[in-house]
């Protein structure tokens, strides 16, 4: 069977890019719309024509679907290890191609209407394209140094879209932020991308993969302090994809980031980057599962887990709709990553990665919905603070709807799509170990909790005086609300045991009742107490304040996670190990430049005169060094 | 001497016809036609460049004094294309500023009689031609240092250039005899068999090191970088930064992994702790620099702890990764050097704050700024993330986790300054921004020859792969 054809998917946004980046004075900004509009729909028309091709004319061997990889060597490294360049289809893959490109043919659509009258218009639809590009590229790649190449390529582009405004300070703020953060987190992908690269000798993700091959049969030969190499390796991938995905610790630049424009944040921050770390664990599951019986699977449970309670909490807290909305993403990826974690490999007990990779796509729909609703919203009111709105269901019926759909899907509510997903993860984690299940549980009550509480206030609620009567957004912009309204419900119908498990062997998935009721219910309980709350303006969430007291304030104060990084970099790495991790917090560099930081500025201060600009000073240093690394050598091998 | 061996030396030979041809134009060219000078000298030199791809035999001349085999050839031809690109960013700097005072000629003369010093030293078969060609190399650029004569900066660049050059060669001269003293030959075939780890010997090798270790900027002989660069005319820094400092790379590749080679146990342990300090040094005080040149210099003390890497790991990996990295190295200055010249030619503005608002007005330039830092801070898709990329795996496939790790922090945080430039150019803001200007051809062409280098030798696999085969050369 022939896929090569699959390269086009990536390649077209780039073309559009290309088109639209280098003429972006000369193209009329209609046009380049329908320039871009219309590549995505080529991309997307690709996919769907792949996915059908894949999964209804490729036949099954033993009942597994097929990993199809067209390739090629791109740079042989040394005799054993070459760099491919080429396209890996298997069903993950090719459910990936499906969510990116119809977000992102939605955000395109959806960006016509909502960044109409914008100077950089054209400018804008070369990024997208640029950033569709990369996300494609790097789900299509079929080994881990590609994936890499065009994980940066993900962190370029969408640093440019998040400092699109690059008049607001506070955008270039949050792009340099969330770049440098992610960047950071990069830097031990790497490192655990060379450590694969020597010890495995490949890159390959079929020869990585396989449960029977050399690499994960032989996973004991070498150690490192106590654990095997490659289950460092894969923590330190894990810590790559941490980053991208805004897990606990890594999610801080995730909230600023909703500093772009809307669009932005509903393909970036709902969709497609935001899961890339999701799908790098799942990509490398067999890895995952097999080595050192699954230690470093059960880091990715625990950290999911904890950050998707993590963020649920902060989400109860805050006031701007585009932060309550970042974290309930950072909260779903949690979600994902802990159904990862908890997974089996075979069959049945392979549930938890099926949940996962079903949630991811769920997800992706509902999520992108409340993104563009929101954004829908902020059009019309011109403000982000949940304060400045209400009663907006009478102004903005379209967008009333289809948020109070996403908003049940999200919630859990049977049939949306978000509970056969989600149902799906509790029984995963169910079976792994009790005290996940209950996180899951208690974050699927606040999640309905914190999403009415949105909903309410936005849509219902007390009646705001308008300086303009808010009005629907225009049929470009309610469009793509109404295909993922309809989206969020028929998604969660799809039998995906049917098509995504670990080990690529379609099996039944039965809905379990007794875990199921008990899901809803709770979700129910916070839809109820949510509608108590704020359905119309009451006393209770100001005695609520009250009775949590300096709780509430930390929450909304993001458990002071920021200042925490701002208090270690400045005070403990700045003044002990000075530079290298200092570049976390903007303000730590500004005070190193401008010489408010003490120890530093001291040590500079002192390292300043010894570029004194006289030649007496440079020839005693030269001479030395020279001297001293005579003596320390012949010191060292003449003993 | 045969016609054929006069082939063998084919670039040096062509090279010195260039250079005696550009003294008789000197002196029979009319004064008022001296201009026509710089396009006969650029396009003569661009086909001495063309003729050194010709295919290349391995050959010794001069009883082992000279030898010369394809990889001594890539060499050269690396030199060629990085010195063509660096004469056609310059055209218009010398038209302007030279010309006028008779000094075009002598910048050529001057520059050329350099590049022999190159060609000499790395097809060196003993330490005297060796030596020749490492002082021929020097001598020259500490003039061109000093040639504006105008400029109290200039001179005193000039004198430290000359001084530390001085200091550092008699240093690597009596090194050389201590090794003589300890081998009894100066050929290096001979000394790679007769080297043994004694005192003498190490002590010979550390001494010799100095003095490649001053050329290619190395802590601690690197502290004449920052003066001499933001001195000296910014053609003649670039060429100190990218040029001189390849070729020494390349003489000290070819004599670490063969006649230093039973010292390997003594030199490892030595190059691990100078990258670690050259990294270092070089990364800590590029943060605090302001003026272009200076910060540049720094940048390129940073990126010479980088190629060490390679060095240390002395495998056949380490070689191709370095002589790739120093290829890609070139390209990537050269582009950043050329933006900056490009400025200061029309503006004469050096520092960095002049840049704030520079992509409003300029936005080619600074997109090719943009490319040129990015691929010295290692971002894919530029090549300078597969240059740093072979550096860190050979040094990882020898077991040197620790300086790897140290290596990368190193490039997160050259990566921060590379940024404080860009965010000059492309986010902060300027009421009075330097005003859009057309470049020349010449200067257009040199960019486009950056960009494309950049791009290309990245993506581009057999390049990589055809070093990788060259590299056995060493072995």
């Amino acid at each position: 069977m022939n896929f090569s054809y699959t390269i086009l998917i990536p390649l077209i946004p780039f073309v559009v890019f290309l088109i639209l980046g280098l003429n972006h004075k000369r193209i009329k900004p209609a046009v380049s719309g329908y320039i871009g509009v219309f590549g995505l729909m080529a991309s997307a028309f690709l996919s769907y024509f792949t996915a059908y091709k894949y999964f209804f004319t490729v036949p099954k061997i033993d009942g597994i679907y097929q990993q199809i990889t067209h390739k090629t060597v791109w740079m042989n490294f040394t005799d054993t290890l070459h760099i491919d360049m080429g396209v890996l289809i298997d069903p993950i893959s090719i459910m990936m191609l499906i969510v990116v490109t119809t977000i992102s043919l939605l955000v395109h659509i959806y960006s016509r209407g909502y960044m109409k009258g914008d100077p950089g218009y054209t400018k804008f639809f070369a990024f997208l394209g640029l950033f569709t590009f990369s996300m494609l590229g790097l789900v299509l790649a079929t080994n881990l140094f590609q994936i890499y190449i065009f994980w940066e390529l993900v962190g370029v582009s969408s640093f440019l879209l998040i400092g699109y405004y690059y008049t607001k300070p506070s955008a270039i703020i949050a792009a340099k932020k969330a770049f440098i953060v992610t960047r950071f987190a990069d830097l031990f992908f790497l490192i655990g991308i060379i450590t694969i690269g020597f010890y495995t000798g490949t890159f390959d993700f079929e020869t990585l993969n396989d449960p029977t091959g050399e690499v994960i049969t032989n996973w004991a030969s070498t150690s490192f302090m106590g654990l095997s190499v490659l289950t460092w390796a894969l923590i330190l991938i894990f810590i790559g994809g941490a980053g991208k995905s805004a897990m606990f610790p890594l999610h801080i630049w995730l909230p600023d980031a909703m500093e772009g424009p809307t669009p932005v944040s509903a393909l970036i921050h709902a969709a497609t980057m935001v899961v890339a770390g999701v799908y790098l664990v799942a990509r490398l599951f067999p890895m995952y599962y097999f080595i050192e019986d699954g230690f470093a699977l059960n880091i990715v449970a625990y950290v999911g887990g904890f950050s998707s309670l993590f963020a649920a909490i902060i989400a109860i807290t805050q006031k701007d709709i585009k932060r309550v909305l970042a974290f309930s993403t950072m909260s779903q990826i949690g979600y994902m990553m802990m159904a990862l974690g908890v997974s089996g490999y075979d069959g049945h007990e392979g549930v938890g990665y099926m949940a996962s990779m079903f949630h991811l796509f769920t997800h992706s729909m509902f999520k992108a919905l409340l993104f563009l609703g929101a954004g829908s919203v902020i059009h019309a009111v011109h403000s982000n603070m949940m304060g400045d709105m209400g009663n907006l269901k009478k102004y903005m019926p379209i967008t009333n709807i289809t948020f109070l759909i996403a908003a049940f899907a999200i919630a859990g509510v049977p049939p949306f799509a978000g509970f056969w997903s989600k149902d799906e993860i509790l029984v995963a984690a169910f079976e792994y170990s009790k005290p996940l299940y209950a996180v899951g549980l208690i974050v699927a009550g606040l999640t309905a909790f914190y999403m009415f509480r949105l909903y309410f206030s936005i849509f219902h609620g007390k009646k705001t005086a308008y300086k303009h009567t808010p009005h629907e957004a225009p049929a470009s912009m309610t469009f793509p609300l109404l295909f993922l309204a309809v989206m969020s419900v028929v998604a969660g119908f799809i039998p995906f045991s049917n098509f995504v498990t670990a080990n690529k062997e379609p099996f039944e998935a039965h809905l379990n009742y007794p875990l199921a009721a008990i899901a809803v219910a709770t979700g129910l309980i916070g839809i109820i107490l949510a509608y108590v709350f704020y359905k119309n303006p009451t006393e209770y969430p100001a005695k609520c304040r009250k009775a949590f007291g300096s709780f509430y304030k930390w929450a909304y104060a993001k458990f002071y996670m920021d200042e925490l990084y701002f208090f270690v970099t400045r005070k403990i790495i700045f003044n002990c190990v000075s530079q290298p991790i200092a570049w976390f917090d903007k303000n730590v560099i500004d005070a190193f430049m401008e010489g408010i930081g003490s120890g530093t500025l001291k040590a500079s201060e002192k390292t300043k005169k010894m570029q004194s600009g006289y030649f007496q000073d440079y020839a005693m240093a030269f001479v030395g060094g020279v001297v001293v690394i005579s003596i320390v050598l012949i010191y060292i091998f003449k003993n | 001497m045969s016609f054929s061996s006069l082939l063998i030396m084919r670039h040096e030979m062509l090279l010195l016809v260039l250079i005696l041809l550009l003294i008789a134009g000197e002196i029979f060219i009319p004064k008022h036609k001296k201009s026509s000078l710089v396009h006969l000298a650029i396009f003569l030199f661009g086909i001495h460049t063309a003729v050194g791809f010709l295919p290349a035999d391995t050959e010794t001349l001069f009883g082992g004094s000279f030898r010369t085999n394809d990889m001594i050839h890539l060499f050269k031809n690396i030199l060629n294309v990085g010195v063509l690109i660096l004469l056609l960013q310059s055209a218009d700097w010398i038209t302007d500023k030279l010309i006028g005072a008779e000094k075009g000629t002598e910048f050529f003369i001057l520059l050329f009689s350099s590049l022999l010093g190159m060609y000499f030293m790395i097809s060196a078969g003993d330490f005297l031609m060796f030596y020749i060609g490492l002082e021929l190399s020097t001598l020259p650029v500490a003039a061109l240092v000093a040639f504006d004569a105008g400029k109290r900066k200039s001179s005193e660049a000039g004198v430290k250039m000359i001084l530390s050059a001085a200091l550092a060669s008699g240093i690597s001269l009596f090194g050389i005899s201590l090794l003589y003293a300890a081998t009894g030959s100066i050929y290096f075939d001979v000394m790679a068999i007769s080297m043994t780890s004694s005192s003498l010997s190490i002590l010979g090798f550390v001494l010799f090191f100095a003095g490649l270790g001053f050329k290619i900027s190395l802590a601690p002989f690197h502290f004449w970088t920052a003066d001499v660069y933001e001195g000296a005319p910014i053609p003649v820094a670039s060429f100190l930064s990218v040029i001189s400092k390849g070729a020494a790379v390349f003489i000290l590749l070819i004599l670490m992994f063969t006649v230093m080679r039973p010292l390997i146990d003594a030199w490892q342990n030595m190059l691990y702790a100078i990258a670690i300090l050259t990294m270092t040094i070089g990364n800590i005080f590029a943060l605090r620099q302001k003026n272009m040149k200076r910060f540049l210099a720094y940048s390129s003390i940073a990126q010479a702890g980088f190629i060490l890497l390679g060095l240390i790991a002395g495998t056949q990996l380490g070689a191709s990764s370095i002589i790739y990295f120093v290829l890609i190295y070139i390209f990537s200055n050269l582009a950043v050097f050329g933006v900056v010249q490009a400025i200061s030619n029309k503006t004469g503005l050096e520092h960095m704050d002049d840049y704030n608002g520079f992509y409003r007005t300029n936005p080619m330039l600074s997109l090719i700024m943009l490319l040129g830092l990015f691929s010295l801070a290692g971002i894919p898709p530029a090549a300078g993330f597969f240059g740093k990329f072979f550096l860190y795996t050979a040094a990882a496939s020898e077991g040197y986790y620790l300086l790897v790790f140290l290596a990368v922090v190193n490039v997160t945080i050259s990566l921060y300054y590379y940024l404080i430039v860009l965010r000059a150019m492309f986010i902060r803001t300027n009421d009075h921004p330097i005003p859009y200007f057309k470049n020349s051809l010449y200067m257009r062409l040199g960019l486009a020859l950056t960009v494309i280098g950049i791009l290309a030798i990245g993506m581009y696999s057999p390049i990589y792969e055809y070093i990788h085969s060259i590299s056995s050369l060493l072995n």
